[in-house]
């Protein structure tokens, strides 16, 4: 009846529903969360086999409810008589008390399960990993797998993060005030963290892992749905998701069959996405016309200008250097004035991106990294001194940790010989 | 960002280490196991055999040729690994100094990126 995709979309969409709903109901986010997945795998299980029940959310909520008391009765007879109580009550009256009210309180709940996951105690990729697992509804093993790393230690990695959140005194509840707006910066950038390490593995033999960037588009999509249009941190959201759309546009053409990278100027741009483009583009152009701008909806715009062009000539960099001035200013960053260095060059010459690159060589944040020498092999080899450019991007290739991107590094330097 | 924290070592330096300096860095190994596996950063580790075990194969352009003994002598070689996932290149240092042979003089830690890996269990 159902094919086992739908229900593990089913399954995804449900899993910080059915998580907001007992952790409201019984605190101990935790135990919640591991009883919530193991009720996400009993389902994958049963349901293509059994159908889906009549109430796919109700089913999830009472079995992971079974768990959590059989988890307690085992461990003390205080608890035992605690939750017997809580066993009584009917799951499902909690979840759906009206249809109204549980929309409203649906949108609070996986908000404030995102703030929980993305909490400022935890490192990067604890936030990433819980995300994922808590919001996203992916299990520990997909997790693992995307993240290239033994499930044991993703497991050891999410029980932690938990622990952490426990630590902090973090408790299920929207910060208020200006915390809100901080806080949900936080969870973007990791949305934003999860989509790049997907476009862009940051180590490893492939150079990009497609369900990671599909999960961060599906939960940007999902926060920016919740927010209300007014909310201050709405444009950025939407802003995010553009950028998101707009990069994966060119997925299909980044790489060679055989994994080699193809850089933007380069790529067969009648093979980008246009659906994607179309929508980020009008996502763009809605956005900022109506919201406060920021450092995501510019890098989108920046995204569509290149999107529109047919070729990196026709490409309006005038108007993409301009971007780039405004985002340095707003979010000043040394890789964001690499990439003016490349903007600027495009529109008054190779000599001038070099000189904006001088000055990024007693920055610390940049200082050797491999992507510096990788531009400044691209500014000196459109300058006219191959013997330079092959220097720069020797060293570019020494010093980049990607497989792929040494590759095409090495093959730069080998052309310019 | 994964890393390979590479232990080289010195055999003269640790022969001349005392018993309880010798007890103290098989604790702090432990330590640290203990410490990097609870955080969820743990990928793997290996302590390698003496260098006198080995035999090297060398590339002449056409017939492998085979010698006993390691690749280089040297003073130092690596004798062991731990492999990490960690946020940044900033946390695999401070791994890197919570490894004990840290302490001790002689003794040093490499952290490496590793860029492509192939066969593990993951």
């Amino acid at each position: 009846m159902t094919g086992t995709g739908t229900v593990e979309d089913l399954l995804r969409t449900l899993a910080p529903r059915v998580l907001a709903v007992l952790v409201r109901r019984h605190g101990q986010f935790d135990a919640c969360e591991d009883a919530v997945q193991e009720a996400l795998l009993a389902a994958a299980v049963q349901w293509p086999a059994d159908g889906v029940p009549d109430e796919p959310a109700g089913w999830l909520v009472t079995v992971a409810g079974r768990r959590l008391t059989d988890q307690w009765r085992s461990e003390s007879a205080r608890r035992r008589r605690e939750t017997a109580v809580a066993v009584a009550q009917p799951y499902h009256e909690l979840i759906t008390p009206s249809p109204a009210e549980e929309l409203d309180r649906h949108v609070d709940d996986t908000l404030t399960l995102l703030f929980l996951c993305c909490h400022p105690s935890l490192s990067a990729p604890s936030q990433v990993a819980l995300t994922l697992r808590a919001v996203g509804g992916l299990t520990t093993e997909q997790i693992a797998r995307a993240f290239l790393v033994p499930e044991t230690t993703m497991g050891q990695r999410i029980s932690r993060a938990k622990q952490k959140i426990k630590e902090a005194g973090a408790t299920f509840a929207m910060p208020a005030g200006p915390e809100r707006a901080e806080r949900l910066a936080v969870v973007l950038h990791v949305l934003y963290l999860i989509f790049n390490e997907g476009y862009t593995a940051t180590s490893g033999p492939d150079l990009q892992r497609v369900e990671l960037t599909g999960e961060a588009i599906r939960l940007t999509r999902e926060v920016r749905r919740l927010l209300a249009d007014d909310d201050p941190a709405a444009g950025e959201a939407a802003g995010l998701l553009a950028l998101m759309l707009l990069t994966d546009s060119r997925r299909a053409t980044r790489a060679t069959p055989d994994g080699a990278l193809v850089p933007l100027a380069e790529q067969d741009r009648a093979r980008w996405d246009a659906a994607l483009i179309r929508e980020g583009t009008e996502l763009t152009e809605r956005t900022m016309a109506t919201a406060a701008l920021g450092p995501y909806q510019l890098q989108a715009a920046i995204a569509a200008v290149h999107a529109e062009a047919a070729s990196t000539a026709e490409t309006d960099w005038r108007q993409i250097l301009v971007l780039y001035e405004i985002l340095d200013r707003m979010a000043p960053n040394p890789m964001v004035t690499l990439n003016r260095a490349v903007a600027t060059a495009q529109v008054h010459g190779p000599r001038a991106g070099l000189a904006l690159l001088d000055g990024l060589a007693g920055d610390k944040r940049v200082a050797g990294n491999h992507r510096l020498d990788a531009v400044r092999g691209h500014l000196l080899e459109l300058a006219g001194d191959p013997a330079a450019a092959r220097e720069a991007y020797t060293r570019a290739a020494r010093r980049t940790v990607s497989r792929p991107e040494q590759r095409y590094l090495e093959a730069k330097a080998a052309h310019l010989r | 960002m994964k890393f390979l924290l590479i232990m080289q070592v010195n055999p003269a330096v640790l022969e001349a280490l005392t018993e309880a300096e010798r007890d103290s860095i098989g604790a702090g190994h432990e330590n640290f196991m203990k410490t990097v596996r609870e955080s969820g950063e743990f990928i793997g580790t290996q302590a390698l055999a003496d260098p006198a075990n080995s035999v090297t194969v060398r590339g002449t352009g056409g017939v492998p040729a085979v010698t006993d003994g390691p690749f280089l002598e040297a003073k130092e070689f690596m004798g062991g690994y731990y492999m990490v996932d960690v946020e940044s290149k900033e946390r695999a240092v401070e791994l890197a100094q919570l490894i004990p042979d840290a302490k001790f003089n002689g003794l040093s830690i490499e952290v490496r990126p590793i860029m492509f890996e192939a066969g593990f269990d993951m």
